[in-house]
């Protein structure tokens, strides 16, 4: 038996899940900051990190978590932090210097209310766009939004897939409510779990350009410590690495090439599942918690002969557009319900050719019920 | 003929021979020295990482023909710590300026000291942010004129050494750039000890700082330093005066405690000889 994958079933947290899944990628650094509803996932990771020779480090702050996750990952770890809105925010400057660097990490971001402090204990949506945009200049990001206790283990394992894969942060964007569920884990055998490595850095060190991509667009990644002597530096920077900060073309080629390594392959990344869509006139769009009410809600629709189905969002980013743009040329509505004031449904709006948009919101913590849904299913009030 | 190569050639980084200091400009000085203690230490620069932040000095760590990083603003402390912790064979030095260490990035220091995270911090303090333009810092003098304190400074500054060594830092010295001997002697010991260190090297700024202290010429801001400064030979912080009449450099800390990747060692390995005898597999509850 492993200390890393405890296979076995069990009856647990989210978050916890969420630290499980990390240790079964062969993450070996967390570093972490206490914040409601995230802590449980440091706590576990204290716990867990030395058991499996790892490292688990409470950093000052968010932005030294984040930090020293860049560090550590560039030394050849796998490597994450945990936090939820406030200390997302101040992470956002070293997501861009991570995004820059190619720097492969992932961040479980348990979402509560806000702005601001807001409701620390109770759930959110609202940091969705945040994940996308929140740093400054263009970029892309993968962000998983798990519904339940196993994905937040089986998505984690996915963020890091992703984030080695592509060499970029990946995001585990779940809300209080999943972080905080207690449900059945199942761990599985070691053998069971696909695992991605980072494409490395082989050769001749003085021929080594450390941003130099194959045909793939992803440059293979040297560790510190291995003799490669390469610089990386969030400044624009050419193949080699040394800062072109007023050539257009360097710094196109580079903003680009950020982008597509990630906008090239969004089919191998985007995850929906389907429910009831073949013949639906309304299709539900929902993502994280609130995709399990909206599955109940479309099942009691069904029972009462109204066509609708369910587009529940694996992946909120890279967001499926091609898919929503497919599906409105077949349906008449779509319906999304996000615990927000109005974030994925504007892209929802961005992809849809001929469908109505319909909106229902929830603020406050608390959970769409399947009868809320339900009722805007059947033309109830929704914006 | 053969070209004649300068000593520490090799240690500069390919592609990068031409620096953005400007004439006058200290950081060369300290970049200098820094490479003259690790050719004497006969230390292997391929296990080497050095870190820095945003600013002057920051460009320092790309000069460098080792494994560098440039990080965010305020930020190279904890990147330093994340690699130190990952790899605690490798050498992780910090190179960066007052402003970055100090102001943005202040609270790092504080934490990274606290801990005794055998990093080897370096600040380069030449009194204001000179890259964008000179502005006043956290270490600028009382009354001093710059762009952002035109009717001169009112902001008391702070004393790096005074603060290094409240913070626990195991080694912590001060001198000025006229002091090029001593700054690579202390940069020998720092590289040398394990834990926390801290050398500042009050520095000259020219272009920025000097020229609006009436000390136009690089030489003006030298002899400054050269006149005012006093050598303590005492191991005691409470000693680091700096004013600009009167400037203490010397070695005022060199003390011995546990570092930090090394305590974190200890107790994995505990922790897994427990697990291993108890024939266990966590200690945790899932």
């Amino acid at each position: 038996m492993r200390r890393d994958v405890l296979t076995g079933s069990y009856f647990t947290l989210g978050d916890i899940a969420c630290a499980e899944g990390a240790l079964a990628a062969g993450c070996k650094y967390f570093a972490g900051y206490p914040i409601t509803p995230a802590t449980e996932i440091a706590e576990h990771m204290a716990r867990r990190m030395p058991e499996v020779g790892g490292v688990y480090i409470q950093m000052e702050d968010e932005i030294a978590s984040i930090a020293s996750v860049i560090g550590a990952s560039y030394s050849g770890m796998k490597a994450m932090t945990a936090t939820s809105g406030p200390g997302f925010s101040l992470m956002q400057e070293n997501i861009g210097l991570a995004v820059m660097t190619e720097a492969p990490l992932v961040i479980a971001n348990v979402m509560r209310g806000g702005p601001s402090t807001g409701q620390p204990t109770k759930g959110g949506q609202q940091d969705v766009m945040q994940t996308k945009w929140g740093s400054h200049g263009d970029y892309e990001v993968i962000a998983f939004a798990p519904s339940s206790v196993q994905e937040m283990f089986d998505l984690t394992i996915e963020a890091f897939n992703c984030s080695e894969r592509f060499r970029c942060p990946a995001f585990v964007l779940a809300d209080e409510n999943v972080g905080h569920l207690r449900e059945k884990l199942v761990i599985p055998e070691p053998h069971e779990i696909k695992l991605i490595e980072r494409k490395r850095a082989r050769g001749d060190p003085k021929d080594y350009a450390p941003f130099r991509p194959d045909e793939d667009l992803i440059p293979p990644m040297a560790h510190f410590g291995e003799g490669f002597r390469f610089y990386a530096t969030g400044l624009t920077h050419n193949e080699r690495g040394l800062p072109r900060t007023v050539d257009p073309e360097v710094h196109a080629k580079l903003v680009r090439r950020l982008n597509d390594k990630i906008r090239r392959n969004a089919k191998d990344i985007i995850k929906v599942e389907r429910l009831y869509l073949d013949d639906a006139d309304i299709c539900v769009i929902a993502y994280g918690i609130v995709s399990r009410s909206a599955a109940t809600a479309v099942k009691m629709a069904r029972g009462m002969g109204i066509k609708a189905g369910l587009l529940k969002l694996v992946t909120v980013w890279p967001f499926p557009s091609d898919e929503v743009s497919r599906l409105s040329e077949g349906i008449k509505k779509f319906l999304v319900c996000e615990m927000n004031e109005g974030q994925i449904v504007r892209e929802v709006e961005r992809c849809n050719k001929c469908s109505k948009v319909a909106f229902l919101p929830k603020l406050g913590g608390e959970i769409h019920t399947p009868r809320e849904i339900l009722s805007a299913i059947r033309g109830g009030e929704a914006r | 003929m053969s070209q004649l190569v300068h000593p520490l050639e090799k240690f500069v980084r390919p592609g990068m021979a031409s620096r953005i200091w400007c004439s006058g400009c200290s950081d060369g000085i300290v970049l200098n020295e820094f490479l003259r203690a690790i050719d004497e230490l006969g230390l292997d620069t391929s296990k080497m990482v050095v870190v820095s932040g945003i600013g002057c000095a920051g460009r320092a760590s790309g000069y460098m023909n080792v494994d560098a990083f440039h990080a965010t603003h305020g930020r190279a402390i904890p990147v330093a710590v994340g690699i130190k912790v990952a790899r605690p064979d490798l050498n992780v030095v910090v190179i960066s300026g007052d402003g970055d260490l100090f102001s943005i990035g202040g609270n790092h220091f504080l934490h990274a000291a606290r801990r005794n995270v055998g990093v080897k911090v370096i600040c380069i303090n030449n009194f204001n942010y000179g890259m964008t333009g000179g502005q006043a810092g956290p270490t600028t003098p009382l009354g001093a004129h710059l762009t952002t304190t035109p009717y001169g400074n009112i902001e008391n500054p702070i004393n790096l050494v005074q603060l290094a060594a409240a913070v626990g830092a195991v080694y912590v010295a001060r001198w000025t750039a006229f002091h090029i001997r001593r700054i690579k002697e202390s940069i020998k010991k720092s590289l040398a000890k394990k834990g926390f260190t801290f050398v500042e090297v009050v520095g000259i700024c020219p272009e920025q700082y000097g020229r609006r202290q009436k000390m136009p010429k690089p030489i003006d801001m030298m002899m400054w330093f050269k006149k005012n400064s006093v050598i303590s030979k005492e191991l005691d912080p409470s000693k680091a005066e700096f004013t600009p009449e009167r400037i203490v450099v010397g070695e005022f800390v060199d003390a011995e405690k546990p570092e930090y990747t090394e305590l974190m060692r200890e107790q994995v390995n505990s922790i897994i000889g427990r697990l291993e005898k108890e024939g266990r597999l966590t200690n945790a509850e899932i």
